[in-house]
């Protein structure tokens, strides 16, 4: 790890004022920051722990939802009671994710802002646009078994790895964020960015700005909804296509969808025309692989990965008849009915 | 007992940790991580460096009775915390109740990762979010073993989890 000084801030101005100086990190958990270090992916001159400040609260928001502290641990928030009844859609997919040690650990500010992980990101003796701007992209024509089909770049092809991401876009979650030119609030579904030709940008964060906390809307899908997550062992291990999945049904009819995908692109990848096509169509295989068709019709492979493109085809027709049949997949008993 | 060590230099920060019930004021450069300072400034080696980089558990340690990866957590970030290291389990001579249900179930074979599938299964017991056996293999999926002891570490656990004694 390259040398560093490190501060504790005492509360959210002094962590922004500390922000402001050259490569500077806040330090959460740690759980992919320590990691990127000691790799010398990443290797900042300063961090900020940013763990005394008080953004760790879940509690209800005037009007309905909830609003999710960028402090709390994953699995504080996905064992919390108003999210297991609200959100299930989020707490399974949280706890799809990772370990219970990374969980435990893990905050949800540093989960929307984890890094890819590519190998060859991880890599420093290849060229990577993400790490090294402008040396290339080695997973191009490399090893790519786990590299995105959707929305990728000639720069970057690399994935955003979080679970509890996917489920936030399905629920149209808002991020909030403060820095030194005040507070904004960005849609989770803006939050994180396609590679383009910035692939270095994994999200809309500027410089010495700090994720507070996360809002989930007063919608919760509390029975019609499934995070199905497909993956090279059934548990510790990234998607290589996941499913978010939230509806309404009545009578058979799709009401209400949203579904987010997974493991196959830079961002959750998210179709809102696509999704609004599903309403008022009815709840059986013909509708979810006619959407599964429309979502990935744009899909590439890059040559290993192109089983990618299939393997998510029925990973949403399956994922779309979990949730319209209110059994969710369970991230305990992984028997996928 | 209180441990004091050297006086900061400029990058080194003081911390006070409570080890296995013990007092330790310690000062330590911010890129050691708390696995490191267990095994290298405390000579606590029960805890061990399998991957050293989140993937394999064997470094599992309790931290205000949560189980961590110490692997991932900069020591500097632990200020104050209450940690809990395999040789904090048994007391008296006797054996901590996971320990004794891991040698009935003979759940390991070489040991390496021992250390902290035990601590990471107290972690398991303490949240009390396993009720089933898939519940167990799911929650104490964040520690490997090489030798392949799954099924004898899942029953171990179970017989602690369900009766409270080997």
């Amino acid at each position: 790890m390259t040398p560093f000084s490190f501060v504790r801030a005492d509360s959210l101005s002094h962590a922004i004022q500390e922000g402001r100086n050259p490569n500077t990190r806040f330090i959460a958990g740690g759980t992919n920051l320590v990691d990127l270090m000691k790799q010398n992916v990443d290797r900042p001159s300063r961090l900020i722990d940013i763990s005394a400040l008080d953004l760790g609260a879940i509690a209800e928001r005037d009007g309905g939802g909830i609003s999710l502290g960028a402090m709390a641990s994953n699995a504080d928030t996905a064992y919390h009671p108003l999210i297991k009844e609200r959100y299930p859609l989020l707490a399974s997919a949280i706890l799809a994710g990772a370990s219970p040690q990374l969980r435990n650990a893990a905050t949800n500010g540093g989960n929307l802002n984890q890094r890819t992980r590519c190998y060859y990101f991880y890599d420093t003796a290849t060229p990577c646009n993400k790490r090294e701007p402008g040396s290339g992209c080695s997973a191009i024509g490399g090893v790519n078994r786990i590299h995105a089909i959707l929305g990728a770049s000639n720069d970057c092809i690399a994935t955003h790895p979080s679970d509890m991401c996917v489920a936030l876009s399905a629920l149209d979650a808002v991020v909030h964020v403060t820095g030194p030119d005040g507070d904004r609030s960005i849609p989770l579904i803006d939050y994180h960015r396609l590679p383009g030709n910035e692939p270095w940008r994994d999200n809309v964060l500027e410089d010495g700005e700090l994720v507070t906390s996360i809002d989930l809307p007063a919608e919760t899908f509390p029975t019609n909804y499934s995070y199905l997550k497909l993956r090279d062992r059934l548990s510790y291990a990234f998607a290589l296509v996941s499913v978010a999945v939230a509806l309404q049904v009545d009578a058979s009819t799709i009401q209400h969808a949203r579904v987010a995908l997974g493991g196959v692109a830079h961002k959750p990848w998210r179709d809102l025309d696509i999704e609004h096509s599903l309403i008022g169509k009815p709840a059986d295989d013909a509708t979810y692989r006619a959407f599964a068709d429309s979502l990935l019709s744009q899909a590439v492979g890059q040559g290993a990965n192109d089983f990618k493109i299939d393997l998510a085809r029925a990973a949403i027709v399956r994922a779309l008849r979990q949730a319209a049949a209110g059994t969710p997949q369970s991230q305990s008993n992984k028997r996928i009915i | 007992m209180d441990k004091t060590v050297n006086p900061p230099t400029s990058n080194d920060l003081q911390i006070a940790l409570t080890i296995n019930g013990q007092g330790h004021t310690l000062v330590v450069e911010p890129w050691v991580t708390l696995l490191d300072l267990l095994r290298d400034n405390i000579g606590l080696t029960g805890t061990k460096k399998g991957c050293d980089h989140g993937q394999c558990g064997a470094c599992t340690v309790l931290v205000n009775g949560k189980r961590i990866n110490s692997c991932l957590a900069l020591a500097v970030t632990k200020d104050g915390a209450e940690i809990t290291t395999i040789e904090g389990f048994a007391s008296g001579g006797k054996l901590h109740a996971l320990q004794t249900a891991f040698v009935h179930h003979d759940a390991f074979q070489c040991g390496y990762c021992t250390p902290g599938q035990i601590c990471s299964a107290q972690g398991l017991l303490d949240e009390g979010h396993a009720k089933t056996r898939d519940d167990v293999r799911e929650l104490m999926s964040g520690n490997l073993c090489r030798c392949g002891a799954y099924t004898n570490i899942t029953d171990a656990v179970m017989q602690v989890m369900l009766d409270g004694s080997p």
